[in-house]
């Protein structure tokens, strides 16, 4: 049975209320003791508890670094199957683990669509075969994203769906969003949703307003994002459903959440790095790595964006890491694939947040840990109290690195950030007490 | 003297000086178009490739007048009979020609910016012919030489942009290009074709255009871009042209020395009546004229003399 001890860091686990120098011990997998850390100069296990009296420990070391559960990005898309040639299963998860991630949620826009019980299973077997980091298959809300009529909620749920997303589009009709909310609350499965008023983004190359207009490219303008999450707000409150709104981008989208939570509803939110991080000014140039859906928002946005992650309207970050073929980006900005790689840039990106005092270590723990766990119902997860696995990030604040796309794990390399000067690093990634990932 | 340049892609990254170095060297080509020999060997040697993604027919015939009048090479490639029809990428595309060593590539694209992706992939000089509805480099020049022979100064003037402006990559150069030169450019149109903020390019925003033409010096009349809009952006050519289109009635309040320019090609009787585009006020082919100076003028500040010339 595998022995591990991470000795002197500090834990951050907000989920079991603990933010100090402690010692972690994992035997199994699961956690088995987290203990004041003792300054000794003997690097054994310091303890009454017999169970953990052992020589044959596995001792890393912590001191001057954070330990915290694993992170856990609720919104990827690993493309397998179906778009090998973008990622794959393997290599989007060494990305995560080189992230710091120790789980990933993938979304169902892969080819066959995961809409049905078989796809979800192929997709855990490949995981389980190839893949370093847990993997959660996101089902389909629709028949091949059709947006027609409903998947097959409940068997994906049994197969090991965690929640169900048509993302990349939105479900237009509203009255299938009603039967989706209404059905999935009977598996209690999650209900993620990419808001987006196809009626008014179509066409629509970035955000609207001056540097569309300078650019000559058509805007999508903020209202789009602004009346879905309006309209699945309301449905969320009529059939009682739990509700996700997948990567938010406008200051009005953040309001719209904020009154629904104040009125109690089963409402949450995620935002991606990208968009607290930069405007719509990144795409001057026609940078096509600064296409994405939602498009990069105003400054004003991205300031609401801030304010809701620090208010706790925003629950979680996630990256939408999308990855695309360099053929799919080096083109014309108008022909240009959505998306970017965010697995191995997200956490040095959100902890500028901590850096600029926005949130605390303990909070930003919680929307990349304990936050998504908890809405995808992973039991064991996002906490390293006694009892759950052994998912354990250890992070650098201090490190300083440069980001070189051509050293990316991701199998794609679409990344505004390319050269970025970074501060804080996951140096080492656990997964049921193994070390998937030391840098 | 030289553009201390590559490319020209845009007005907006133009200094007030690149831009009259531009308009005075363009006065001085301009005889030569009225020579009996229509031709200086000022390019001799050099090889200019014509890249049209797009039907052009003044613009595209305009670059090569002015590219052989300084005795350059030409080659015109147009979609339909190029291996774009196959598929190729504008990377490979741009790749290929380079490979036979152009001195420079005058691109025509509906894309916004992809002169600026072409100026990456390649190291000869590119010239912005126009891109998506983003900029039209040389048609502003063009216009600001027009309007600079007939008042004399383009400081101080009052243009007035009217129509399609979303649309439209020679509003967007105009608008950057004259309030440069130090006019004011009040811009109008249906909203529905007023883009997001274009206030914040530093003009005046009206809808109306009888709000615009009253203390105009210049009238610029858009071309309504039908082939871009996907759907339509007002309820009827009959209506655009009755409340929107440039006609004698409401030319009455205009200035009497004012005049109106037109990018081509004219949707008669719709943004401008038949009349007025025919007008004595009306300076299109003064425009057309002109930009054959223009364009010799940009080939020869982007590649002729040597780089230690370059103008400061």
């Amino acid at each position: 049975m595998n022995r591990l001890l991470i000795k002197g860091g500090r834990v951050v686990d907000p989920a079991g209320g603990i933010d100090g120098l402690f010692d972690v011990y994992a035997i199994g997998g699961k956690i088995a003791a987290v203990k004041p850390h003792l300054q000794t100069p003997d690097s054994r296990p310091q303890s009454q508890d017999s169970s953990l009296m052992s020589d044959e420990w596995n001792i890393i070391d912590a001191t001057g670094l954070i330990v915290c559960p694993g992170f856990i990005d609720m919104h990827v898309h690993l493309r397998e199957p179906g778009y090998e040639y973008k990622e794959t299963i393997k290599t989007g998860a060494m990305a995560a683990a080189a992230g710091g991630f120790t789980g990933v949620a993938c979304m169902a826009n892969t080819d066959p669509v995961n809409d049905n019980a078989s796809v979800t299973k192929y997709i855990l077997k490949k995981a389980k075969e190839e893949g370093i980091v847990n993997v959660y298959p996101v089902g389909a809300v629709s028949r091949e994203l059709k947006g027609e009529a409903l998947a097959e909620i409940g068997e994906l749920k049994e197969a090991g769906c965690v929640a169900v997303s048509d993302d990349g589009r939105p479900v237009i009709k509203s009255g299938l969003m009603r039967l989706a909310m209404e059905y999935a609350k009977l598996f209690n499965m999650l209900v993620i949703s990419h808001c987006e008023d196809t009626g008014l983004s179509a066409g629509g190359q970035m955000n609207e307003g001056i540097a569309s207009t300078r650019l000559g490219l058509k805007g999508i303008p903020v209202a789009s994002e602004d009346i879905m999450v309006a309209r699945d707000i309301a449905i969320a409150e009529l059939t009682g459903c739990r509700l996700h709104i997948a990567h938010i981008s406008t200051a009005g989208a953040i309001e719209l959440v904020r009154l629904a939570k104040n009125k109690g509803l089963k409402v949450t939110a995620e935002v991606t790095p990208h968009h607290f991080t930069l405007t719509d000014e990144a795409v001057i140039g026609y940078n096509t790595n600064a296409k994405m859906n939602p498009p990069l928002r105003s400054k004003k946005d991205l300031n609401a964006i801030i304010e809701g992650l620090a208010d706790g309207t925003i629950d979680v970050i996630a990256t939408d890491h999308a990855p695309q073929d360099i053929t799919e980006k080096e083109v014309e900005f108008d022909k240009a694939a959505n998306g970017i790689v965010g697995l191995e840039t997200a956490l040095p990106l959100s902890l500028r947040l901590v850096s600029d005092k926005r949130l605390s270590m303990a909070e930003l723990v919680e929307k990349l840990s304990a936050n998504p766990a908890r809405l995808l119902g992973l039991d064991c997860k996002g906490t390293l109290k006694v009892g759950a696995d052994a998912d354990i990030s250890i992070v650098d604040l201090e490190k300083e690195w440069v980001v070189d796309a051509r050293l990316l794990k991701s199998k794609s390399k679409n990344t505004p950030f390319d050269g970025w000067k970074m501060k804080g690093k996951a140096v080492k990634t656990i997964v049921a007490g193994k070390m998937v990932y030391e840098g | 003297m030289r553009l201390k340049r590559k490319d020209l892609l845009g007005i907006e990254e133009l200094e007030r000086d690149e831009i009259e170095l531009i308009l005075s060297t363009a006065e001085s080509f301009k005889e030569v178009s009225d020579r009996e020999i229509k031709k200086v060997p000022t390019l001799r040697g050099r090889t200019i490739i014509n890249l049209f993604y797009e039907a052009s027919t003044r613009t595209r015939t305009s670059f090569e007048i002015a590219a052989k009048r300084m005795s350059a090479d030409t080659i015109n490639i147009s979609t339909s009979s190029s291996s774009i029809a196959k598929g190729e990428t504008l990377k490979d595309t741009a790749k290929n020609l380079e490979a036979m060593n152009p001195d420079c590539i005058v691109l025509r694209h509906s894309s916004s910016g992809a002169p600026h992706i072409l100026a990456r992939l390649v190291k000869c000089s590119v010239i912005n012919a126009g891109d998506g509805s983003h900029e039209h480099p040389s048609q502003a020049l063009l216009d600001m030489l027009t309007v600079k022979e007939r008042f004399g100064r383009i400081e101080g003037l009052k243009i007035a942009i009217v129509g399609d402006i979303s649309h439209s990559r020679v509003a967007r150069s105009n608008i950057y290009g004259f309030i440069k030169l130090g006019a004011k450019v009040s811009v109008a149109g249906p909203p529905t074709m007023m883009p997001a903020g274009v206030e914040d390019m530093g003009c005046s925003v009206r809808y109306r255009i009888e709000d615009v033409i009253g203390d105009a010096d210049v009238i610029m009349v858009l071309r309504i871009q039908l082939e871009r809009h996907k759907v339509p952006l007002f309820p009827s050519v009959r209506e655009y042209s009755r409340l929107f289109g440039l006609d004698r009635q409401k030319l009455e309040r205009a200035k009497k020395d004012m005049v109106i320019l037109h990018p081509g090609p004219v949707n008669r009787g719709v943004e401008i009546a038949p009349d007025v585009v025919d007008g004595p006020y009306s300076l299109v082919l003064d425009q057309v004229k002109n930009g054959v100076a223009v364009r010799m003028a940009l080939f020869y500040l982007l590649l002729g003399g040597s780089r230690e010339q370059a103008v400061d």
